[in-house]
């Protein structure tokens, strides 16, 4: 377990804020009324905190780029080519692949709620569910991209999606050039979830 | 509804702040919350339409200046709320058990729909968002009624969430990508555009 500096909940023990309070008020009062197995809420947890995260993603990106019959398929029928790396299910049921080019930009949003394909990334990032993020993503792409460190040149066109139903988006970016030699597992190493999301590029390391 | 969910296009939040290396979660009670709402899911009491709308359905000045978690939390305290199941003997609903844990996540739930009705529209065509204003849930952004795109996509027939909110069933209609360019959306003079999945009672020919 992450107990890190934001970890503001265990002071010294047993001193508990309001809000921790009234989650460990809650599941006790439902594992009581017989609507919650604890076992099932703790495989629930531990299954986004450490099973399913962006490396399943990089996976898919990294075979999409060295395997063009692979590459192929993610296009036309994304959910069956994730799936056949193992990658299925919530919130991630209906999934749609959208690639990056030096002409098009794709960049993903949910400016409703928090929409985000978990199989493949696991659970979004507390700035992707927040409102800096879902008000600016649609109407000032570019900025929100500044921000990221990302410049793209005027001629490149700038595709934002907004995920208003259960279709999920992945975006595959750019394969740098350099990478020409590199095996798919070591392509895999470098690809972020920002870049899976619209908000980074891929970059080699210096 | 017209609720404070319903962000894009807004102004004044400020930068948006990237957390390097961020956790999964930043304190013990999140994920607590995450997990009692996808154990509370399982039970299937409601759909995701209805918890969406649970969510949505916070005051305005409360959304805006909660964490993510707290309106998760908020949103599964009302749907308990609506349904009597805080206080009073416990419902007969079947609880998600462990074993069951890998599976039902695997399988997710898809909300594509057979259906014998014909698409009203193709790739191509151009329709106009419909200017609505529903009191109840929607997935229909304010910042695109009564503008013109043009369909990018046919996902395919999907549950309506606007019906299936409300419990009245799920009503699968069909369901597209919808291209709109940033100069129709914001008046900016560029190529860019924004896509957004629709569903057809929220669409009608442009003229």
């Amino acid at each position: 377990m992450a107990h890190d500096g934001h970890d503001h909940d265990h002071h010294h023990g047993s001193e508990l804020s309001p809000i921790a309070l009234r989650v460990k008020a809650l599941e006790s009062l439902l594992i009581e009324k017989g609507y919650v197995d604890p076992a099932a809420m703790d495989a629930l947890i531990e299954t986004y905190e450490t099973k399913i995260g962006p490396r399943n993603g990089a996976r898919v990106v990294a075979k999409a780029w060295t395997d063009p019959a692979y590459r192929k398929w993610l296009f036309e029928d994304a959910t069956a080519a994730i799936a056949s790396l193992g990658y299925t299910g919530r919130q991630g049921e209906h999934m749609v692949a959208l690639e990056n080019t030096p002409d098009t930009h794709n960049m993903v949003v949910c400016t409703l709620c928090s929409c985000y394909p978990w199989p493949v990334l696991g659970l979004p990032p507390v700035w992707y569910k927040s409102p800096p993020y879902r008000s600016r993503a649609v109407i000032d792409p570019r900025g929100v991209l500044k921000e990221f460190g990302v410049e793209l040149p005027a001629t490149t066109q700038v595709k934002v999606w907004d995920s208003t139903a259960e279709i999920r988006y992945l975006v595959i970016p750019m394969r740098p050039a350099e990478t020409r030699d590199w095996s798919e597992e070591k392509l895999a190493e470098i690809v972020t979830r920002d870049s899976m999301i619209g908000t980074g590029l891929v970059q080699v390391p210096a | 509804m017209n609720g404070p969910q319903d962000l894009g296009g807004m102004m004044g939040f400020g930068p948006i702040a990237p957390e390097p290396n961020e956790p999964v979660f930043h304190a013990d009670w999140e994920r607590r919350a995450f997990g009692v709402v996808l154990a509370m899911g399982g039970l299937g009491a409601w759909s995701i339409d209805q918890s969406r709308f649970a969510r949505e359905s916070m005051p305005p000045a409360e959304y805006l200046s909660s964490t993510y978690y707290e309106i998760w939390l908020a949103g599964l305290e009302r749907l308990m709320r609506e349904r009597g199941m805080l206080e009073g003997e416990p419902k007969k609903l079947k609880k998600l058990t462990k074993d069951e844990v890998a599976s039902r996540l695997a399988r997710g739930s898809p909300c594509d729909r057979a259906t014998n009705k014909q698409a009203r529209f193709k790739p191509g065509d151009r329709v106009r968002a419909r200017n609505i204003h529903p009191e109840g849930h929607t997935r229909l952004p304010r910042y695109v009624r009564g503008h013109v795109g043009e369909i990018a996509r046919v996902h395919g027939c999907h549950v309506f969430p606007d019906s299936n909110a409300k419990g009245r069933g799920e009503d699968p209609q069909w369901l597209y990508a919808v291209s709109f360019s940033a100069h129709e959306l914001w008046g900016h003079d560029t190529a860019d555009s924004v896509t957004l999945d629709l569903w057809e009672p929220y669409l009608e020919p442009p003229a």
